[in-house]
């Protein structure tokens, strides 16, 4: 009961009060909350949206899991945003060229993918390792430095394809693509499901495993970890490999599922939201998909507020709200729940207490 | 209920008390906590403090001292109720408290850390000074208020601890632990001031597991069990023995080995082993050599500071040698060279491992305790399946360790965190003392443990000797040394300078040998 409560009441607050505070923005900016909030929500049956949201949905998905496995040994891996990118643009590059039979061609292209995201995240684990240098820095640059290989990468000279004013790489034949599902007007991408399995393996991995304790234990506590035995380097190496190789899987959906091309009008800023979207869902993967939902729906709603005159940044104010107030709301009830299991211990030891024979004992031999 | 009474009859009129606690009660997340506890400190006496760690001592000092607030009961300071929601409030109404755990900046100095917080009173400037002249005489304080803080040994650090609470005006002087971390002639010299002051009208309340201790300083005593008082006493008429058991609740255990097991197998052999520290070109450890033998307990004595911690951590791989070999040895008498393994082989080859801070290199706190239990396991059965975790495994460890080393616990599932210390701690021993162990490195296995898991905690020591364990034990408390070792080995600025026979020894004289008076221990 009380961990149920500890777990869903903070998220529910922190949107609650997201709501109220952007209905003050709204006010403020002389617009109605009221037909503001019902046009989002009534723009969801409109459409394609709500197949757009769960596609959406799913790339922040594999973005926030990403970052929640650096987060779980406190490993702040800022560079998903890179790692993504750049195994976004590995991959299609490889997709492009190579000519396999369906389902090997898709899964070279998710095991290229993968391995670039790795080894762009190897960059900063080594230098953890054994310089030290702090992964928050060395990310940072990297995402920076991203840009300009995709630039390279793509350029006419090297393996990009110009097609009217856009400029990509080879499209990926069909017998590398993963189908879709028709649903309504649109496509739901065949990736969620890709994305639910690794979300329940993140979960096996991180509960069950011996690598999952590990890397709970050093992110708790370094020093309890080092005296039990685990390995801190290797640990945080691991941990940067993990999560720099499902990073390496972000840009999947949309390629394999959408766009067959990596061009410089790709979508960024995935690998941050999915900072936003770990911390929204604690680092749990049932959390981070509904912190993932929620994201994308208020990203594709938001556009329908333009129809009523409403800027759409307002979505934007929304979502920082809600991250605010979400550490915020952990940290309340985490206190209304000490308060409640003090009484509670409180209330077994009166009742110890009458059994007046324990107290002789004294955990004496 | 004789608590009600017996503080009145111990304590002779002397107007209004200088602190009156009645009736309070804190409900903790934990296992013990403060109920309807009633304390009464004269003005001008030292009033100790003495029950198990977990009886709700520290918590209480803490609501005495306004860092938490009781959910029931009043505090009068010098006759007049008063409601402390910080230690500001505290400070206030002249209350001091010195941390077990020094609250001080290394890299300031003296009158730095002193002034720091309360510029208020009387500046930074030659105010200050004076007035920080006046009390560092006071307390018997000889550094220079320009020292740095780093460059004070442990004594003078605590009397710089005590000079900042005087400075912000304290009469009445909490003192946690204030002998945990000195050796005998040190708390001689503590105890003097404290005499000196308690002269000059300060009031003290001494919380202490050193009964002994108590007797020589108190004037009261009040003893705290399970959370409540059961009694107040003139330490000059009780024995130390009387005053334990009314800690206890029972009949006192006392840490002497019976007879010797010890074998002549070899388990632990250290050559030469030498670890360079950072900064300085003195070794944090230097050439030591030694023998741990099956049946046997080391014991190594020596002031904080001077290699022991390194010793171990370089033992348990945490650390890397810069010289020398560690090896074990098997049943077989064959040597294996573990200078070179990492953390986990060692312990798969069978060394456990009760550190010295539990808190830091023993627990996960807010992990529940089954979990804990798998900490330096992770590897090995009942707990872990090779790259799987035994889930149902570790739960079903858990509880036998609970049942079998008496950890007082509502359930398995409770965070480390909630636990008392001595039930954290004899959590560990359980833990470490699992999977046969061939040698156990034990580094202060009772330190802030209350007397009941203390004495749980030797036994088992003791018992797990006699069925042939190796036994590595570093300890601050002589007694403990004395009473549970073979073999007493003293360290020195890194060094083994000297050996003892626990049999023959005494506290002074080890005492001694550890501050390197005495012996000739040139440099």
């Amino acid at each position: 009961m009380t961990s149920w409560r500890t777990k869903l009441l903070p998220p529910l607050l922190a949107i609650v009060f997201a709501v109220l505070l952007s209905a003050i923005a709204l006010i403020i900016s002389g617009a109605d909350p009221l037909q503001a909030y019902g046009t989002m929500i009534g723009q969801m049956f409109k459409g394609s949206t709500a197949v757009d949201t769960v596609n959406l949905a799913t790339v922040y998905y594999l973005s926030g899991l990403a970052v929640a496995i650096g987060f779980q040994m406190n490993l702040f891996n800022i560079g998903v945003e890179g790692q993504y990118r750049f195994a976004a643009v590995i991959a299609a590059i490889a997709g492009g060229a190579l000519k396999l039979p369906p389902v090997i061609h898709t899964l070279a292209i998710l095991v290229v993918a993968v391995v670039a995201g790795m080894a762009y995240a190897a960059v900063p684990a080594i230098l953890k390792v054994t310089r030290g240098v702090s992964e928050v820095i060395s990310t940072i640059m990297l995402n920076a430095i991203v840009a300009g290989i995709i630039a390279f990468l793509i350029n006419a000279d090297q393996f990009g394809v110009q097609t009217g004013n856009n400029i990509g790489t080879r499209v990926i034949e069909p017998s590398g693509r993963i189908p879709g599902i028709p649903l309504g007007s649109g496509t739901l991408f065949g990736f969620v499901f890709i994305a639910a399995i690794i979300g329940a393996a993140y979960w096996f991995m991180l509960n069950r495993t011996r690598f999952g304790f590990e890397l709970k234990a050093s992110g708790e506590s370094t020093t309890a970890a080092a005296a039990g035995g685990v390995n801190a380097k290797k640990m945080t190496l691991i941990a940067m490999l993990l999560s720099g190789g499902v990073a390496g899987m972000v840009a999947m959906p949309e390629l394999l599922g959408r766009d067959y091309t990596y061009g410089i009008t790709a979508t960024q800023m995935y690998g941050f939201t999915g900072i936003a979207v770990a911390l929204l869902g604690r680092n749990h993967p049932g959390g981070i998909a509904l912190g993932a939902l929620l994201w994308a729906f208020l990203d594709s709603s938001a556009v329908s507020l333009e129809q009523i005159n409403v800027s759409k940044e307002i979505a934007t104010i929304m979502q920082g709200i809600i991250v605010l107030s979400v550490v915020v709301a952990y940290e309340i009830v985490r206190r209304a729940d000490l308060a409640a299991e003090q009484r509670r211990v409180g209330r077994a030891l009166a009742a110890n207490g009458r059994k007046g024979a324990s107290v002789a004992e004294g955990g004496a031999v | 209920m004789s608590t009600a009474e017996a503080p009145a009859e111990a304590v002779p009129d002397r107007g209004a008390p200088a602190v009156q606690l009645t009736g309070i009660t804190k409900r903790f997340p934990g296992v013990v906590a403060n109920s309807d506890v009633n304390l009464t400190v004269a003005a001008g006496e030292v009033h100790a403090i003495c029950g198990e760690n977990g009886a709700g001592k520290s918590t209480l000092m803490k609501i005495l001292y306004g860092m938490q607030p009781p959910d029931e009961g009043t505090i009068a300071i010098n006759g007049e109720e008063v409601k402390l929601r910080n230690p500001q409030d505290a400070i206030r109404v002249g209350i001091g408290m010195v941390h077990q755990h020094f609250m001080l900046a290394d890299n300031l100095t003296v009158g730095e850390n002193v002034f720091l917080g309360a510029e208020a009173l009387h500046g930074i400037g030659r105010a200050a000074r004076a007035r920080l002249a006046e009390l560092a005489e006071r307390t018997g304080l000889h550094a220079e208020p320009d020292t740095l803080l780093e460059e004070l040994g442990v004594a003078d650090r605590q009397r710089v601890e005590i000079v900042k609470v005087l400075y912000r005006g304290a009469k009445i002087i909490i003192l946690d632990e204030p002998t945990a971390v000195l050796v005998p002639q040190e708390v001689d010299a503590l105890f003097a001031t404290v005499r000196e002051m308690k002269a000059d009208g300060y009031t003290f309340l001494f919380i202490s597991h050193k009964l002994d201790e108590v007797r020589a300083i108190a004037d009261t005593v009040t003893v705290i069990r399970r959370g409540t008082t059961v009694g107040t006493a003139d330490p000059k008429t009780i024995t130390s023995r009387q005053l334990a058991e009314m800690m206890v609740g029972s009949e006192l255990p006392s840490p002497e080995t019976r007879e010797s097991t010890v074998t002549d197998r070899a388990v632990l052999r250290l050559t030469g082993l030498t670890l360079g520290a950072e900064g300085s070109d003195r070794n944090a450890l230097d050439d030591v050599t030694f023998t741990v033998r099956a049946g046997e307990v080391l014991g190594i004595a020596g002031v904080e500071g001077n290699g022991q911690t390194e010793l171990v951590e370089t033992i348990m791989g945490m650390r890397k040698p810069s010289g020398g070999t560690i090896e074990l040895v098997d049943a077989d008498d064959k040597a294996r060279d573990l200078t070179k393994a990492g953390t986990l082989a060692r312990r798969e080859a069978g060394i456990g491992y009760i550190a010295e801070d539990r808190t830091r290199h023993s627990l996960l706190l807010t992990q529940p305790l089954w979990v804990n239990r798998i900490l330096g396991y992770q590897t090995r059965r009942p707990v872990s399946k090779g790259q799987l975790l035994d889930i149902a495994g570790a739960r079903a460890d858990t509880e036998r360790i609970v049942r079998d080393y008496d950890v007082r616990t509502p359930g398995i599932d409770v965070p480390a965190a909630a636990l008392s210390g001595g039930n954290q701690q004899k959590l560990i021993v359980g833990r470490e003392l699992s999977g046969d162990p061939v040698l156990l490195i034990a580094s202060h296995p009772t330190r802030g443990v209350d007397v009941g898991a203390q004495a749980l905690i030797w036994e088992n020591i003791r018992q797990a000797r006699a069925a042939g364990l190796a036994v590595l034990l570093v300890s601050a408390d002589l007694d403990e040394l004395i009473g549970l070792s073979d073999t007493i080995r003293v360290m020195l600025r890194g060094r083994l300078v000297s050996e003892a026979d626990p049999a023959t020894v005494t506290p002074q004289e080890l005492g001694s040998a550890m501050t390197g008076a005495g012996e000739g221990d040139e440099e």
